[in-house]
């Protein structure tokens, strides 16, 4: 078979070869040649991840480790959690704030030990958190990309019972838990987390090994290959923000419903940068929220769309939107004014022009099934 | 006789001497993947050629599906309202979309027939 070569600029994962050979439809996401989906296509992968085991390719992703004696300290003045209280070999959702309260980035960050952190971060703004976040570190802290690293994510029920097989007691490991370890022979850095709201594992391994870890796994009958097709329908149902969508610089943690995100030590200090913001959000209640919505009937209300109020005038809009698989039905998430955000608030979405009933819903759409 | 033909937009009409059904083609459903929600027109709507008169909704977006030919709808398919994905199974064949009485049958002859949609296909590669 002749393989086409990529178009110029493109950037290409360490498994690009893998994903063509598995006829995987590509696209361009964030630079990247990654996979939309597979020969099943999104709906069979998405009920696969929720029924077995999917994996994905997710090394598009910025992975850094942040080195130096108080690396902890010199990383929360840029967010909002606590990380000085993160215990070794635990991970946490945080996210890097922007001086006016809105969001730079929502990343994960583990602590390995005293004086290392690992640091994903999303592949649309790997470049500028990776030059933001150098530039605003003290001396002796340095934050190292690994550029060479691939990271897959392991997702759905029988994750575990995959993995254990090939890292035996793996399936012990708390959700949010963080290893380093070796897997086939290979150094990798395997996390209890994800993006799909089933259980499962990150794991990164050294991208000259990750063909061969990837086709491990996918030999085992549990295992099949997903892509960002599904992997978006999945964090959709599961409630999660897709950075540039649901979150960006212009929305703040409190209106984004991540208020969880900004830790009690953090709120009594306000020493982070965007506090003032963050504060008076907290203090005064925002404006608007980020909602779940259940649209009517199987019309999809993709971003972009308006909310519409019952008087008939917007009152928000979509962020993201599709057609869920589990629930069979059309499910969104958007930002509406906060005096209309509770659960079962009957309003509308308008779509080419036509204005379909919606009903305010809870997040997640479908129950997390992390191990805890 | 019926007449086969397609546009460049992948949709495809059939003319039996009498009605016109209209639908999406195989390339077009495989593109799209998997279909969610299907809109049609009403019954009874007069539609341009080249206006826009249905929409295909799939895991990965909306598109619209453009009246090949003047005319007014006569009927619409049901079956793919209430399964969508009858159009990834089906598209030159069950999944069709409505039938229509065309008012301008010379439109017929502006549109590709099998050997010339296959050769634009190839040409779009």
């Amino acid at each position: 078979m002749t393989q086409l070569p990529l178009p110029a600029g493109q950037l290409a994962t360490p498994l690009e070869p893998l994903h063509r050979r598995l006829g995987a439809r590509m696209v361009s996401f964030a630079g990247y040649s990654m996979p939309l989906h597979y020969a099943p296509g999104i709906l069979a992968e998405h009920r696969h991840c929720r029924a077995a085991a999917a994996l994905f390719d997710v090394s598009h992703m910025g992975q850094a480790v942040l080195r130096g004696k108080e690396a902890d300290l010199a990383i929360e003045r840029l967010v909002c959690g606590d990380i000085v209280n993160l215990a070794p070999g635990r991970q946490r959702y945080s996210l890097l704030m922007h001086e006016s309260g809105g969001i730079r980035d929502d990343v994960m960050l583990a602590r390995l030990d005293a004086q290392r952190l690992f640091l994903v971060m999303n592949a649309s703004r790997k470049a500028d958190d990776a030059a933001y976040i150098s530039a605003a570190l003290p001396k002796g802290v340095e934050l190292e990309v690994l550029a060479e690293r691939a990271l897959l994510a392991l997702q759905g029920p029988q994750a575990a019972v995959v993995l254990r097989r090939f890292l035996p007691g793996v399936d012990n490991l708390p959700f949010l838990g963080v290893l380093e370890t070796a897997l086939e022979g290979v150094s990798v850095l395997v996390s209890r987390s994800g993006y799909t709201g089933e259980d499962g594992f990150e794991i990164s391994v050294p991208e000259d090994h990750a063909i061969r870890i990837a086709e491990i796994l996918l030999a085992e009958p549990e295992v099949q290959p997903a892509g960002l097709g599904a992997r978006d329908t999945l964090r959709l149902e599961a409630g999660l923000c897709l950075y540039g969508a649901d979150i960006d610089e212009t929305t703040n943690p409190v209106e984004a419903a991540l208020a969880w995100v900004v830790s009690k030590r953090r709120r009594l200090a306000w020493d982070f940068v965007g506090a003032e913001a963050v504060r008076a959000a907290f203090r005064n209640g925002p404006a608007r929220l980020r909602v779940g919505l259940r649209v009517e009937g199987r019309t999809v209300a993709r971003g972009g769309s308006a909310i519409i109020g019952p008087d008939g005038a917007p009152v928000g809009h979509i962020t993201s939107g599709g057609f869920s698989p589990t629930l069979n039905a059309s499910i969104a998430m958007g930002y509406v004014r906060r005096d209309l955000s509770a659960e079962g608030t009957p309003l509308s979405v308008r779509v080419r022009g036509t204005d379909v009933p919606a009903r305010i819903s809870p997040l997640p759409f479908v129950p997390h099934r992390y191990v805890r | 006789m019926s007449k086969l033909r397609f546009t460049k937009d992948h949709e495809w009409v059939r003319y039996d001497g009498n009605v016109a059904t209209v639908g999406i083609t195989d390339h077009a459903q495989a593109e799209l993947g998997d279909i969610v929600f299907v809109e049609l027109p009403e019954v009874g709507r007069e539609l341009k050629a080249g206006e826009a008169c249905a929409v295909v909704e799939s895991v990965k977006a909306a598109s619209d599906v453009y009246a090949p030919l003047s005319g007014r709808v006569s009927e619409t398919n049901n079956a793919i309202v209430q399964d969508p994905a009858l159009v990834n199974r089906s598209a030159e064949d069950e999944g069709w979309f409505f039938r229509m009485v065309p008012t301008n049958l010379s439109e017929l002859d502006t549109l590709m027939d099998e050997a010339a949609y296959r050769d634009f296909l190839a040409s779009q590669q």
